[in-house]
């Protein structure tokens, strides 16, 4: 099957490393991987900040980006439900719109494609130790995502997965968010962190990077015992040997 | 400098951030509401059916509200009571005053409204030398401790019992240390006496209802129903969005409210007021008045989007699930309506310039749209008001987006600087905004895009 990608703006600037993981456990599943490099952001910082101009300006370049005819993984929730979601809104009566509605449904975040569009639930990863898995508001809210990533995470082997009372809960980060209301975004955090920690977890997991910025940030100030990994990187861990290869 | 209102806002999320009791205190009765709320739920075979058939009333309702509300007063006029028409909240003030002249009125018991706490009609009453009881006993403990409610409703979820019971000890002279039931007690007693002595009785308004000209009150205490039969007078006092069509309606809206208010399957008193006691009737108030507050509405009637929230049925569930109430709790807003719901209409009922910032100190998380009965996008309309308040953003800001946006119009520009370079102008443009608590991210030494193009 042939994929395109979308690496939202900031991963393709401070996490290269995930992308490039997404791509392998893409690619070792029989995906054939192609990028626009001329893309840069979907929009969704203007958006959230209320200056639409700007928002259609990006966006309406960064649809064009896309063929239209494959599928498009991303390594995020947050700006894929962002596109499917919201794109429909802004060029809504616009010349775009045509190409909103045909588009926008094709955008899949990483995990959610794994398990329903390749019926992938197992990709060969080793990871010992105890996680929680953080349910990033993006992705259960705006794609519905609750499941797949828990479906690939209890395939890992020697990963215990806790199910903690405030999975479902906001990290605080929350985009320009973390930076006007710092002191609001860093009580959230902290008690998301706090709270895995209190649960046992030497892990903390998620399908956005924008929450696990911003509570590494806070673990890294604290010095706390625990780490914070995209999902990317834990199925790609130990799974040189995986199954999936010899599966396909 | 006079600080501005988000000033004042930041300032005090920051107190209350390193405040580890009012944590722990919130947390526990956030926790209770959570499990209420998990218990209630079930009792909707199919609860996104029930939420979409009361969004659909409320939304004809709310296009049709001219028709509605003409229509309940046509109604409730004919079952002996007067309507009052209040464009703004000293309109709605001085109608209370004038009733209060006319009966001269020395006591006035209240049960739960958050209308009149919108309109201030406490101090109001009290500088014209009438005495306000409120008999709700979470709105009794904010009273004696001279703040206002802390959550739509529950108003003083944020007390322990030993502080109310030294409340208590310190206002009423009751013995120290009381426990909850020996509280309720304690505060009955008093509230008694107050129902007998009462003039007036004034109350919120759960549901006004539109066919029947009918008040639908809804409470736990039993103290609704004291202020309204006692007294000879009864005022109800209600913002013009709390109306239904139908009293039919209320088999799905009770419920709905029971639930999400407060994780129960129906609330325990229920009641419908239709005007004053008829002659032949033993009880009920001499006169009947229903106070329509506008304030502020019809400009939130008058934006298509905004106008969704005025499908609130003041539940407060919102409030539970959104993890900036549960950090900063419901003082830190400053308006009289907190939490999600609050950040929407508030910038609305006042002014944009001076409460956008509730807007904006919003994470979006969807929780507070996830949970809504009535099927509110409360985060949808955040953003709404962020873009309304883009106009009185700051230059700087204004230009930073523009930089934005054309940065993001080319890649190239984008890889134009090396990752070395980047994490000093971020260090330069964040370390302060991102704060004392939290380490910044590295950039990169090259993006993805550049890694990309070398490899392939
Ligand atoms: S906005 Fe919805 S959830 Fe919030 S108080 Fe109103 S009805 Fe309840």
């Amino acid at each position: 099957m042939h994929v395109e990608l979308f690496i939202p703006c900031f991963i393709d600037q401070l996490f290269p490393q995930t992308a490039f993981n997404m791509v392998q456990i893409l690619e070792r599943a029989g995906c054939e991987v192609s990028y626009n490099t001329q893309q840069t952001c979907c929009g969704q910082p203007a958006y959230n900040a209320g200056f639409m101009e700007e928002c259609a300006v990006v966006a309406g370049k960064f649809i064009k980006e896309f063929s239209g005819e494959n599928y498009v993984v991303v390594p995020g929730g947050s700006c894929t439900g962002f596109v499917r979601n919201y794109y429909s809104k802004i060029f809504g009566g616009t010349d775009l719109e045509q190409q909103v509605i045909m588009k926008a449904p094709l955008f899949y975040e990483f995990t959610s494609f794994l398990t329903e569009i390749l019926g992938i639930e197992d990709t060969g990863a080793t990871l010992k130790g105890k996680a929680v898995y953080h349910d990033a508001c993006g992705a259960l809210r705006e794609c519905g995502i609750k499941s797949a990533p828990r479906i690939l995470l209890n395939k890992v082997r020697g990963l215990e997965l806790i199910e903690t009372e405030d999975a479902e809960r906001c990290c605080g980060f929350g985009g320009t968010f973390s930076v006007k209301y710092e002191p609001v975004s860093m009580a959230m955090g902290e008690q998301k962190v706090l709270n895995a920690i209190k649960a046992g977890a030497q892990y903390i997991i998620s399908t956005d990077l924008s929450c696990l910025m911003h509570l590494e940030g806070y673990i890294r100030h604290h010095q706390l015992f625990i780490q914070t990994l995209h999902i990317a990187d834990v199925l790609i861990s130990g799974a040189e040997n995986s199954i999936l290869r010899e599966k396909l | 400098m006079l600080k501005t209102r988000k000033q004042i806002f930041i300032e005090q999320s920051r107190e209350k951030f390193s405040d580890a009791e009012h944590r722990r205190k919130i947390n526990h009765s956030l926790l209770q509401s959570d499990i209420a709320f998990r218990k209630g739920i079930p009792q909707f075979s199919d609860l996104q059916s029930a939420k979409k058939t009361a969004n659909h009333i409320k939304r004809t309702t709310i296009e049709n509200l001219d028709i509605y509300l003409l229509r309940f007063e046509k109604h409730f006029t004919q079952n002996g009571g007067k309507v009052i028409w209040a464009a703004t909240a000293q309109e709605a003030l001085d109608a209370v005053a004038g009733i209060c002249k006319e009966v001269n009125a020395r006591l006035v018991v209240k049960s739960k409204s958050m209308v009149t706490e919108e309109i201030h009609l406490n101090p109001f009453l009290f500088s014209r030398g009438i005495e306000v009881v409120e008999t709700d006993l979470g709105e009794y403990i904010q009273q004696l401790a001279g703040e206002p409610p802390y959550h739509l409703v529950a108003p003083s979820m944020h007390k322990s019992k030993e502080e109310v019971a030294d409340l208590f000890h310190k206002k009423l002279g009751a013995p120290e240390g009381l426990a909850p039931e020996a509280l309720t007690q304690f505060a009955r007693k008093i509230l008694r006496e107050k129902y007998v002595q009462a003039d007036i009785g004034i109350t919120g308004v759960n549901f006004l209802l539109a066919d029947i000209g009918g008040v639908a009150l809804t409470e736990n205490e039993g103290n609704g129903r004291l202020s309204t039969s006692f007294p000879k007078v009864h005022i109800a006092v209600t913002g013009i969005e709390k109306i239904l069509p139908s009293v039919r309606d209320l088999a799905l809206f009770w419920p709905l409210l029971a639930t999400h208010g407060s994780g129960q399957q129906i609330t325990v008193y229920n009641s419908i007021f239709t005007g004053p006691r008829k002659s032949g009737e033993k009880d009920g108030p001499e006169r009947m008045y229903v106070i329509l507050l506008d304030n502020g509405r019809t400009r939130l009637l008058a934006d298509p989007k905004a106008r969704e929230s005025l499908y609130c049925i003041r539940c407060g569930a919102c409030l539970n699930v959104c993890p900036v109430f549960r950090n900063i709790g419901g003082h830190t807003y400053n308006s009289t309506y907190g939490g999600p719901v609050g950040s929407v209409i508030t910038p609305h009922l006042k002014e944009m310039k001076e409460y956008g910032h509730l807007s904006q100190a919003s994470s979006l998380c969807g929780a507070c749209t996830e949970v809504c009965p009535v099927g509110i996008p409360l985060h949808q309309l955040l953003l709404h008001n962020r873009q309304l308040a883009v106009k009185h953003a700051a230059r700087t800001e204004k230009f930073a987006w523009k930089l934005w946006a054309m940065a993001c119009s080319h890649r190239r520009v984008l890889n134009l600087a090396g990752g070395h370079t980047k994490n000093r102008v971020a260090a330069l443009l964040f370390a302060n905004a991102w704060g004392k608590n939290r380490k910044l991210p590295r950039f990169a030494p090259e993006s993805f895009n550049q890694l990309w193009k070398k490899q392939r």
